[in-house]
């Protein structure tokens, strides 16, 4: 099981937390200008990263709050998590994500 | 190719059991191939010998990063059914249980496929409802399935607990008596032995690390770990790696990769007659030949490549068995493991040609693709050896999801996830 950091309630078991897929998808502030092609991809495309990827995660037994997560998926080692809306700590990924 | 028959095992029992060949050759990559398929499991290698067996294409080669049956060809749980909800997933999978049945004549190798019944359990009304939609949906598909009242399906597996007073109490259960497993090992082992008779290299250990095209956009050679190997023909069957491998190649995938756990238990006299499924609280149980009770879990919550999973997901799932099968409450399990399975948005496989001219994809299996192996294996030869889909698989593209023509089994809930 993987300990979690909450950026709001600290180290937690993993069982307090839902996954939330691939972080930093934005989605069309205008969905009727967008291409069939760009809408798709919205929806369904995912980088699947095998290494250092972004990720949300829901505290969802704990405070309820979405936060985003650098986790390694060739080791599930957490590099960092950080709050919604912030930028990934470059530091911490080498600027690779 | 050595064939295989009581004679020939009683004439070598005589000389002590020497003499018998390597089932398939150590394969040195060739610098060029007509065709290549990256991926030696079962997906992979049923390609090449169909490649091979029916289209003619034998300057063929299949790539392994690994070793053969060292993927999720030799981690599953090897349930075979055919009883799902859309059209296009009931021709798909039921032209793959038609498959099964001569297999092993066809392979001249022993895939110990028994179809000894899939049993699928429903425990709420939402699940008698969605059940009974299934089977009247794959009658009218010429699926075979039926639904049993809870004393039918204690009838036919004798260790299943009907009471009302479990958890989640049965209401009734789905049976394919067509289902069944197959010896998952025996699958990679006789494909690679019949292809490779017919010409086919099996080059393990070799990891595609590029993919390099022309001009015109089009694959023409693959960069390996064993050298740059040509060929205006690539077949990927890489199950969980695929969005890697195409990564390569530019092309994006509606794809995630999880970890799905596997357990195995102490072997014990035959007890347990079929396959028992149930979705809805994540328990998949059958016993091997050897006696061992083969229990399935659901995939892990989040995306990882690293072949395990969190215990906690293994107990959840033995929870459910020990409460539906109260006799295996002493049983100690001996192993378990992970596989990386690709997932798709609407649970259901993608076997198509991609944007780049030469590439091919046949990914997406998911959590259930043993069954569907020598049906899939035979509708990607064809997409290969023709540049175009097979009418089984036409409906599996990957703009599907571009124009929302999803064959959502996801939502139809028939599969385990």
């Amino acid at each position: 099981m993987l300990v979690i950091q909450c950026p709001f309630c600290g180290p937690r078991p993993e069982l307090e937390f839902a996954h939330g897929g691939e972080a930093h998808i934005a989605r069309p502030s205008d969905p009727a200008s967008v291409t069939i092609e760009e809408w798709g991809a919205f929806l369904y495309l995912r980088k699947n990263t095998r290494g250092v990827h972004a990720e949300r995660w829901r505290h969802v037994r704990g405070c309820g709050r979405f936060f985003n997560a650098l986790r390694d998926t060739t080791t599930d080692q957490f590099i960092a998590t950080y709050k919604a809306g912030e930028a990934p700590p470059a530091s911490a990924t080498g600027g690779a994500v | 190719m050595q064939k295989f028959s009581a004679w020939s095992l009683l004439k070598k029992s005589f000389g002590g059991h020497k003499g018998w060949q390597s089932q398939w050759r150590r394969a040195t990559p060739k610098p060029e191939y007509d065709a290549i398929i990256v991926g030696g499991g079962g997906h992979g290698l049923g390609a090449a010998y169909y490649l091979a067996a029916e289209h003619g294409l034998t300057n063929i080669a299949v790539l392994e990063k690994g070793w053969i049956g060292g993927g999720n060809t030799g981690r599953n749980t090897t349930i075979i059914r055919s009883n799902y909800l859309f059209d296009e997933s009931a021709r798909l999978y039921d032209h793959s249980l038609k498959m099964w049945n001569d297999l092993a004549q066809v392979l001249n190798y022993n895939v110990m496929f028994s179809p000894r019944g899939v049993m699928m359990l429903a425990h709420t009304v939402h699940d008698v409802q969605v059940i009974k939609r299934h089977v009247h949906a794959n009658r009218c598909n010429g699926v075979d399935n039926a639904w049993l009242t809870p004393a039918q399906a204690k009838e036919f597996c004798p260790p299943l607990n009907i009471d009302d007073n479990i958890r989640y109490p049965v209401m009734g259960a789905a049976l394919q008596r067509s289902g069944g497993t197959a010896r998952h090992d025996a699958v990679a082992w006789g494909y690679a032995r019949a292809a490779d008779a017919l010409g086919v290299d099996i080059i393990e250990n070799c990891e595609v690390t590029g993919i390099r095209r022309d001009a015109n956009g089009a694959v023409e050679a693959l960069e390996t770990s064993r050298g740059l190997i040509k060929s205006r023909k690539v077949g990927v069957s890489a199950a969980g790696n695929t969005s890697v491998v195409l990564g390569l190649a530019g092309v994006r995938l509606p794809l995630e990769s999880f970890p799905l756990q596997a357990l195995v238990s102490e072997p014990i006299k035959p007890v347990f007659p079929c396959v028992v499924m149930s979705n809805s609280i994540h328990a998949y149980v059958s016993q091997s030949d050897k006696g061992e009770l083969v229990i399935g879990a659901g995939t892990d919550a989040y995306t990882s490549y690293t072949q395990r999973g969190a215990l906690h997901i293994n107990a959840h799932t033995l929870e459910a068995i020990c409460e539906l099968f109260p006799m295996f409450r002493r049983m100690r399990m001996l192993r378990n493991w992970g596989g990386i399975v690709d997932v798709t948005p609407d649970r259901s496989p993608i076997i198509a040609k991609t944007p780049v001219q030469g590439l091919y994809v046949n990914c997406g299996w998911g959590t259930g693709g043993f069954k569907a192996t020598p049906g899939s294996a035979h509708v990607f030869a064809w997409t290969i050896a023709k540049d175009e889909p097979h009418p089984i698989n036409a409906p599996f593209t990957i703009e599907r999801f571009r124009d929302g023509t999803l064959i959502d089994e996801a939502a139809a809930a028939a599969v385990a996830h």
